[in-house]
């Protein structure tokens, strides 16, 4: 019995395409890139060629595009990058109770050294309300941070109306878009943001390498110092064959004319239709109106503990919320904050996510397993 | 096709490319995750960090995986000094460091930091005494490389450990990215606490690397986040590249225990055939690193060499790599207090396991070549 594998929204497959193009590169191209000799002038072709190729990807210039260790560093370098940059113009900054905790934490961080921190909640589909969001948006605000997609939910944030509440307003305006990058075209200046956070691994490309778009003019300053490279916001030797990895991840996305969204699409229906004939949940979310590659789903009468723990057993690999929180037996709090602390579904919701390491027999399957571990569970 | 240039980045191992393409394929779970895919993930990180542990006679818990050298030295010195502000606000290091760890300096006296940057003699050693003096009730923090990376001189590590066992409110930190697997350094006896090295240097994989760091000490993060490894370093682990870096570590330990004095006798070679050219004046002393040999041909332009070497095949570099663009001068040979005539005319040859005594013989033979055709040129 093979295991099934819904949970691409921690981390997907490597495409056996991206791994073929990191081995030529590491055999082929191993210069380091600031070397004047021609090992290091090919090194820095490549990486010039795919800086240019993954700015193209979002509509963005080659000098708006910052190599990083991941996620994580992007938001990071985003959120305090900014604030301290701008602290002159204000102290006030706006996130979202549901953001991933790269971008939790590091507020927290902001708060502790002085910085101003407005955390606006959601409502019960874990959505950002924009009258919340002008309610809260003040003249010394220097920075709004919120994600396109909820990691934990699929929510869909309203990121363009905000985009368009703070043209005129000095707030920089910061979204990750690690869950949403790879399944439909983005492109920064229609969504208007001037900084993004994307991570390779969210769309089959290697762990270890994302990059952070920050539209040209946007004031941050640098968290790691060194070398002169990603000029100088970001220094170390670039890692050149996960980069190259990670233009060859979207490249394929891209030829195949983001065919992956409608496939993942379908695999999320055939799992929720086959589940919902054969057990009891309720969608935690708006089941139309979310990222496809994420249902996350209430079990009544159930604990996610045991559920998590049968699932396995069973061969369903699922999650109950981002995989960072997931070996703490903290419930969510992207849950907690559309139902509050007390409600059951914060003790009984799992997540399944779709993708790459999928296909259409194993919907089935895996919801007729999912539904015999809650109907075990659930048998009075 | 010769590669003399091992220290600006290294060719990856065919072990290394395997141990990362197998991890890539067979364990792309989310070492967080609670799922079966999550929990081999997980195990094989932990034993990533307990070979690496062992490597470095260390605890597993001690090691944290990070995205290379630049990062590993930021995080212990930032991480140190931010984490033990309240103590005190001194830190102590050397003018010969990398940018990484300057950087990083200057980056900490913005934030109200005191920073002694302690010369080198003339030999390109830090003087143990001058490390005593610089000390003060307020040091936090030492951080000193253990191999320079522009002119191979290796520092006292040992004796600065010992000047600073018994003052336990002083951190010790080495930058050992071009030391590693080349000069032995038993971090117990030498009262290392925290120690960085980098894969791309040691025929891993660029994106890799590990920092030390003594159990007990804390380090503030450079990334806050989901808490990964002890919270001192959030984001998704790398896991392929993580087992690489192990491999890689393994590796060239193993080469080192086989063939100690490898590097020492390709030093030697080219010291002696260097020598014989009249033109070309040797900038490492004697005794130094063995896998790095500068040197000046004074009033020949190094780019100008390097391309004539270029075009026959060899590589060999002008300055460290990352400082190639700032200047025409080097400054840790400024720093020797070297002429300007040989600080602006240096070349860098830096040798792996995987060069040889035919290489050596090759480059000397057309570096002399090089030089009597543009010694024509010149007039
Ligand atoms: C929304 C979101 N932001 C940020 C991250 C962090 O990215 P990384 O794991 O590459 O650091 C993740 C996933 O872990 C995520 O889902
Ligand atoms: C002595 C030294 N420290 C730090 C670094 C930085 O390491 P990385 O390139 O992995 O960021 C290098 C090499 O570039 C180095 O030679």
């Amino acid at each position: 019995m093979d295991t099934i594998y819904l949970d691409h929204a921690a981390t997907t497959p490597i495409h056996p395409e991206v791994i073929k193009t990191m081995s030529e590169v590491m055999e082929e191209s191993f210069g380091n890139p600031s070397s004047i000799h021609g090992f290091g002038r090919h090194a820095r072709a490549l990486l010039d060629e795919s800086r240019r190729y993954l700015a193209r990807s979002i509509g963005a210039d080659e000098k708006e595009v910052y190599f990083t260790s991941g996620g994580t560093e992007a938001d990071n370098i985003a959120l305090i990058g900014v604030a301290q940059a701008n602290k002159n113009k204000g102290k006030h900054i706006i996130t979202t109770q549901i953001e991933h905790h790269g971008i939790l934490h590091a507020a927290e961080h902001l708060e502790a050294i002085g910085f101003e921190v407005t955390y606006l909640p959601v409502d019960a589909y874990g959505q950002v309300d924009i009258e919340m969001f002008k309610k809260h948006l003040r003249e010394d605000t220097i920075l709004v941070s919120i994600m396109m997609i909820n990691n934990e939910t699929g929510a869909i944030q309203p990121i363009k109306q905000i985009a368009t509440l703070l043209e005129s307003h000095q707030a920089y305006f910061h979204t990750d878009a690690v869950q949403a990058y790879g399944l439909k075209p983005i492109n920064v200046t229609d969504l208007g943001v001037d900084l993004m956070s994307i991570t390779a691994h969210k769309f089959n490309g290697p762990k270890g390498v994302g990059f952070l778009y920050a539209k040209q003019g946007v004031k941050f300053t640098a968290l790691s110092h060194g070398g002169a490279q990603e000029r100088l916001k970001r220094a170390g030797t670039e890692n050149l064959p996960a980069i190259v990895g990670m233009k060859r991840a979207i490249e394929v996305i891209e030829e195949n004319n983001y065919l992956n969204f409608e496939r993942y699409k379908q695999y999320n229906e055939q799992f929720y239709t086959q589940l919902k004939a054969a057990c009891e949940f309720v969608v935690n979310g708006q089941y139309d109106n979310q990222s496809p590659t994420i249902l996350n789903v209430s079990f009544p009468n159930t604990n996610v503990e045991s559920l998590l723990m049968n699932l396995d057993l069973e061969g369903v690999a699922a999650s109950s919320g981002s995989a960072c929180t997931a070996g703490s037996l903290q419930s969510s709090h992207v849950l907690v904050a559309m139902y509050g602390a007390d409600d059951p579904r914060t003790q009984n919701s799992i997540r399944f996510s779709f993708g790459l390491a999928n296909n259409q027999d194993q919907m089935i399957e895996a919801a007729t397993r999912v539904a015999r571990v809650v109907n075990r569970l659930t048998k009075k | 096709m010769i590669y003399f240039d091992n220290s600006a980045t290294t060719k990856p191992s065919q072990e290394v490319l395997d141990s990362f393409l197998t991890v890539s394929e067979t364990y792309y779970g989310n070492a967080s995750s609670a799922h079966q895919f999550g929990l081999d993930a997980d195990k094989l990180l932990r034993k990533s960090h307990q070979q690496a542990g062992q490597i470095m006679n260390v605890e597993p818990t001690e090691i944290i995986f990070t995205s290379g050298g630049t990062e590993g030295n930021n995080l212990a010195i930032k991480g140190v000094a931010l984490a033990y502000q309240k103590r005190g606000k001194h830190i102590i290091t050397t003018t010969i460091e990398h940018p990484s760890v300057l950087s990083a300096c200057q980056a900490l006296e913005e934030l109200g930091f005191n920073v002694t940057y302690l010369p080198v003699n003339q030999s390109g050693v830090v003087e143990v005494e001058s490390v005593k003096e610089a000390l003060q009730a307020d040091t936090i923090l030492v951080s000193i490389m253990h191999v320079n990376n522009e002119l191979g001189t290796i520092q006292p590590i040992k004796e600065i450990g010992e000047l600073l066992k018994n003052r336990p409110t002083t951190y010790f930190h080495v930058d050992d990215i071009q030391g590693f697997g080349k000069i032995s350094l038993d971090l117990k006896r030498s009262y290392v606490d925290l120690c960085s090295i980098s894969g791309h240097k040691i025929h891993g994989l660029k994106g890799t690397g590990l920092l030390y760091v003594k159990e007990g000490i804390r380090l503030f993060p450079l990334f806050h986040g989901g808490g990964q490894q002890t919270d001192k370093r959030s984001g998704t682990e790398n896991l392929a590249g993580i087992v690489s870096l192990v491999r890689a570590m393994r590796l060239i330990t193993e080469q080192k225990l086989h063939h100690p004095e490898y590097l020492d006798h390709l030093n030697q070679q080219l010291r002696q055939r260097l020598q014989e050219i009249p033109e070309v004046v040797i900038n490492t002393p004697e005794g130094q690193a063995p896998h790095i040999l500068n040197f000046s041909i004074p009033a020949y332009k190094p780019e100008v060499v390097l391309h004539a070497l270029e075009e026959n095949h060899i590589f060999v570099s002008t300055k460290s790599a990352c400082s190639s663009k700032r200047t025409d001068e080097s400054a840790v040979l400024r720093a020797i207090q070297l002429p300007r005539e040989r600080t602006t005319s240096a070349l860098r040859v830096s040798f792996s396991f995987q060069n040889t005594d035919g290489e050596i013989e090759l480059f000397v033979r057309v570096l002399k070549r090089i030089i009597k055709e543009l010694s024509k040129v010149m007039g």
